[in-house]
């Protein structure tokens, strides 16, 4: 397919000027939700996943990972003039998760404020949505989140990697940025893979349609895309960072792209907490940043389903380093975990049980 | 909680925001109009840390209405970096976690359970100092 002229550059150069990542402590142990259901634990993809405790929603982890973002730099709040938070896991169905998180932040009134819905690409529309903000000249600082607290049908296959987590990014101006966004290019189709009513708990997906016809086609195209606009090759990245629906589907889209194990490493989440659902790949894209060095080049894709990718080429600045200073890494959140074997439990946590 | 009330408290439940008397310096933790130090009503507002050490904590077996998640959970007295002390939940840590002279460190979380229909109120708590990374400080 040809990808010309479908590069998305802004007026004014924009980089990555802070970023914080928030992952839950708790940890539910694959095998236990296997034995409720009478499921072979062999056939389960990941050992763990992390799940919010009683009082966490995604509004409280969006503010966290917001908090570790600020905490790095030293910006006037006056100058962050947006907030984004990109989720499917809305504590209100009718009242913004950003005005909470803005208020938190102090960064209210005079800023702008919604919630971006896309499945799990909502992180990633909210950062293409504040590069644009500032690389036209609206804001000097755009505050992007994705965040989810993943919902799932009990008995149903996304019960296993269904998780909690996510990160936020601030955006700048790139003479001042930890890491410059080259370009970027979203690639979208009307593709029914996964979808929910307004009154069900539980999305609904499409089985075996949600690889090929969704998230491989979609990742892939986008990512294409963008390398054959910037003239470049998977060499040219020394990280790469995809979506992580289960260990499996990025094993495959990193080679069917030519990315190599090594390349996928530090962002590779999902074998270790799950899907975080519009945080993962953002929090991927946090953990490359937590070891990446000036020069560094970073291809990231996103894959929300609905269906959609967000593509963005960066590039790390020595400014990176100034950022590592005592804020929690996306693995210290990973290595701080209470595990459970719990299913009663488990289903507390994701408040399943309802009373009267 | 109602919604007026929970307005007005948002500075405090959310950003820990107290008030602090331009003559004496003291700080007030809820906010107050006039210092209780020398009676000035010349007050203005101060963020507190949120970094603090636990002096004393609590178990919760009964739990009032609202509140039913919380059972088991721990309530402690906390006395902030800058000398104001409060109460408040302890969350991230189970009761054999916690110690007399522990660091803790404000998080904001939800503080009641009965939000299924109505407002979800958020606030603040306290969890053990997350650990970070190797030869790093936590700002604050």
């Amino acid at each position: 397919m040809p990808a010309q002229g479908t590069l998305m550059r802004t007026q004014h150069a924009v980089g990555i000027t802070s970023y914080g990542a928030y992952v839950p402590r708790w940890r539910v142990r694959t095998e236990a939700i296997a034995a409720c259901w009478g499921r072979e634990t062999s056939r389960v993809p990941i050992r763990a996943k992390s799940v919010p405790g009683p009082d966490e929603d995604t509004a409280t982890m969006s503010i966290e990972a917001a908090q570790n973002a600020l905490r790095r730099v030293d910006i006037p709040p006056g100058q962050i003039r947006a907030v984004w938070v990109g989720s499917e896991s809305k504590p209100y169905a009718v009242k913004p998760t950003s005005t909470i998180v803005a208020e938190v932040l102090g960064l209210t009134p005079f800023v702008s404020a919604a919630d971006m819905e896309f499945a799990c690409k909502a992180g990633s529309e909210a950062m293409q949505t504040a590069i644009a903000y500032v690389g036209s000249g609206m804001a000097p600082y755009a505050l992007a989140i994705g965040m989810d607290t993943a919902q799932s049908q009990p008995g149903d296959s996304l019960e296993y990697t269904a998780a909690a987590g996510g990160a936020a990014f601030l955006f700048g101006r790139a003479e001042q940025a930890a890491a410059e966004i080259e370009g970027s290019l979203s690639y979208v189709t009307d593709t029914p893979d996964f979808f929910r009513h307004a009154h069900q708990h539980y999305p609904q997906h499409g089985q075996r349609f949600t690889g090929d016809m969704a998230y491989f086609h979609h990742s892939l195209h986008a990512t294409r895309a963008l390398l054959d606009e910037l003239g470049r090759t998977p060499k040219d990245y020394r990280w790469a960072v995809f979506h992580q629906p289960n260990p499996k589907f990025v094993r495959r889209l990193a080679k069917e792209l030519g990315f190599g194990k090594e390349q996928i490493e530090p962002g590779f989440l999902v074998p270790l907490i799950g899907n975080t659902y519009a945080g993962s790949s953002l929090l991927g894209l946090a953990a490359v940043l937590d070891i990446a060095e000036p020069g560094d080049r970073i291809l990231f894709t996103s894959y929300g389903s609905g269906a959609g990718s967000d593509s963005m080429s960066i590039v790390v600045t020595p400014r990176l380093r100034a950022l590592r200073n005592g804020v929690p890494s996306v693995r210290d959140y990973i290595a701080r975990r209470r595990e459970i074997g719990d299913y009663g439990l488990y289903l507390r946590l994701m408040k399943k049980i309802h009373r009267e | 909680m109602n919604l007026p009330r929970y307005r007005r408290l948002q500075p405090a439940f959310y950003r820990l925001q107290a008030a602090r008397c331009t003559a004496c310096r003291q700080v007030h933790f809820p906010s107050r109009t006039r210092c209780l130090g020398c009676g000035s009503a010349s007050m203005e507002p101060v963020r507190l840390s949120g970094q603090g050490r636990v002096l004393s904590f609590a178990r919760m077996l009964h739990a009032a209405r609202g509140f039913q998640d919380s059972v088991g959970s721990l309530t402690a007295l906390i006395e902030l970096r800058e000398g104001v002390r409060l109460v408040a939940q302890l969350t991230d840590v189970e009761p054999d976690g916690i110690g007399i002279g522990q660091e803790v460190e404000m998080v904001l979380r939800r503080l009641r359970s009965d939000a299924e229909q109505g407002l979800i109120v958020y606030g603040y708590k306290f969890r053990p100092v997350l650990k970070r990374q190797a030869g790093a400080q936590a700002q604050s």
